[in-house]
């Protein structure tokens, strides 16, 4: 049983940045894994613990920045990785984009389970992992909160809205979406991080998986920051002269009374 | 083809609000096109459903009585059949937890682009402009779709309710459900985060956030609650670490809470809390980033570290 993991290196931007163009200027640019993937990666680590899954190998679509962020997974337990680029990768790579590569990727690999984080923290879209399962006709379960798999049947709980879980089975070969909060991701140990510059990453061109190239029907063509409607009472000063203006309010209102 | 199909969504017996708004937004776009609006009612009580979602804009309602609760294969398919029967070039979803369980597959298996999480839509001639945000709210982009047949999510409380009563066209759509590719099986529901408090009846609730850092530092925003004969609640991170449990949770996937006073701690107000949140009469915002989404909806704000503002305010308690 091998288990294929989506993961993405993903910008976080600093509370004070300036856009330049239609991008973030990348000195406020920090890079990480994924929030969503470092679940991802947990979860099929813990299948490949529970002997579940014989392989859990990591892809990722990004440029050569990101072997750091790839390392992560391999440290934190993948088998190892497979890292996809293309010189004509630029701007916006959309949902079907993606799609087209993994699906390459996965006809490569022939994976049982793949997972994948639900979104990613710098796109936001959301439909990655779902939009892929439709590709390679695998059976998949979107917003997976809770899993138990039996090497056949994955019994997993969808978080809907509102405090509701939804319980679904599904059968394997299967796609997941793993939303935060599914287990406890682990550090990479100083141990898994010497064992990581052992694992292979295979760089993958568009050529080497045999596609042509991939075009992204949309494009990003104004970025801005949205205007702050903020009508707030902001108090200034010390924290002790802020925090007993606040206490007066809370007063007034009848806390603590 | 210049018709925009919204796909409504139900659970457990009720339409969702955003079934109304995706009526709203479906209207707006399909006048920019100059097409019909038709909407698709599957699974449940079709009837029932397409009578209340017979608003006004609302050309044509097609029901499928399938099943009783959302399947993401019959959704799937059904989508798929309508899209090939009436071409339209608009496909609206909602972009909730359901939306995003079979929207991605609809736009993959007819070969359409997707935007999702759109907050903002319009077109121009052939060509749509959408607006989304990116990087956890901190900027909003446009996005242009260079293809004359799209499908987007819509991200829930963004356009207003359809509210006019309409006569629209009600009729039954026989989609054919090839059974052989339904192969997710919904086993049954639960429901989360009961236990020993409900954070729904508090009148003051002490809410704590990413900013807290570290599961330590729990121990001081419950020692405010304390002082304030207040509730502690929490967002999302709080809750995913395990460092309190997910009955505290405040947001989209807890509870929802309307509170006399909301102190919110070291929470930036991603868009998934605030839609747990925004009906308190109160809100006060405690967060050292002066452009953090809380202060959009805060009424009272300090813009300082929190590490030094709640240890000030506990002692004017005590």
């Amino acid at each position: 049983m091998k288990a294929l993991v989506t993961v993405a290196e993903v910008a976080t931007v600093e509370d004070e940045f300036e856009i330049d163009g239609n991008a973030i200027d990348e000195r406020y640019l920090e890079y990480d894994l994924n929030e969503w993937d470092d679940y991802a990666v947990e979860e099929a680590v813990q299948l490949s613990e529970d002997g579940l899954v014989d392989e859990v190998v990591a892809v990722t679509i990004g440029p050569e920045r990101s072997e750091e962020t790839i390392r992560m997974a391999l440290a934190k337990g993948a088998d190892r990785a497979v890292r996809i680029w293309d010189d004509s990768f630029d701007g916006l790579l959309d949902v079907a984009a993606k799609t087209e590569v993994l699906q390459a990727v996965v006809e490569d690999e022939q994976p049982d389970l793949i997972l994948s984080g639900v979104q990613t923290g710098d796109a936001m879209f959301g439909a990655t992992g779902v939009s892929l399962a439709a590709a390679i006709d695998y059976p998949w379960a979107a917003v997976v909160n809770d899993l138990e798999f039996d090497g056949e049947i994955a019994s997993v709980h969808r978080e809907l809205e509102g405090g509701v879980e939804e319980l679904t089975d599904v059968e394997t070969p299967a796609v997941l979406t793993i939303q935060t909060g599914i287990n406890k991701p682990r550090y990479a140990s100083l141990r898994g991080i010497r064992q990581a510059q052992q694992k292979e990453i295979a760089q993958k061109t568009l050529a080497d998986l045999g596609l042509d190239g991939v075009e992204s029907e949309l494009e990003l063509t104004e970025m801005y920051e949205p205007e702050v409607e903020s009508d707030a009472t902001v108090f200034e000063g010390s924290a002790e002269e802020t925090a007993g203006e606040l206490a007066n309010v809370l007063r007034e209102k009848g806390v603590a009374q | 083809m210049s018709d925009v199909l919204a796909i409504t969504e139900h659970r457990r017996g009720e339409l969702r609000d955003v079934s109304y708004e995706l009526v709203s937004a479906g209207r707006e776009l399909a006048d920019d096109l100059g097409g019909d609006l038709h909407l698709a009612v599957i699974s449940g009580q079709v009837e029932e459903f397409a009578g209340s979602l017979s608003r006004e804009g609302v050309d044509t309602i097609h029901t499928v009585s399938e099943g009783e609760e959302f399947n993401h294969d019959i959704y799937t398919q059904v989508t798929e059949r309508l899209a090939d029967e009436l071409d339209p070039s608009v496909i609206l979803m909602a972009n909730t937890v359901n939306g995003l369980d079979y929207g991605p597959a609809v736009a993959t298996r007819l070969g359409r682009p997707l935007v999702t999480d759109v907050i903002g839509a319009s077109f121009d001639g052939e060509t749509l402009t959408a607006t989304r945000e990116m990087y956890g709210s901190k900027v909003e982009t446009r996005v242009e779709v260079g293809s004359e047949e799209v499908a987007v999510t819509i991200r829930p409380g963004e356009w207003p309710e359809a509210n006019g009563n309409g006569n629209p066209e009600i009729t039954e759509f026989d989609a054919a459900i090839d059974e052989s590719a339904v192969r997710s099986t919904v086993t049954g529901f639960e429901e989360v985060g009961g236990g020993d408090v409900d954070i729904s009846d508090a009148e003051v609730l002490v809410s704590v956030g990413r900013g807290i850092d570290e599961e330590e530092n729990i121990e001081l925003v419950e020692e405010l609650a304390k002082a304030l004969g207040a509730t502690l609640s929490a967002s999302r991170p709080i809750v995913d670490n395990g460092w309190l449990p997910k009955n505290r949770q405040v947001g989209q996937s807890g509870k929802s809470v309307t509170p006399e006073v909301y102190i919110a701690i070291g929470i930036s107000g991603a868009v998934q809390h605030v839609a747990g949140m925004k009906g308190a009469e109160t809100i006060v915002a405690i967060n050292d980033d002066p452009n953090a989404p809380i202060y959009d909806i805060a009424d009272y704000g300090i813009v300082d570290d929190l590490f030094d503002v709640v240890p000030a305010l506990i002692a004017e308690f005590e």
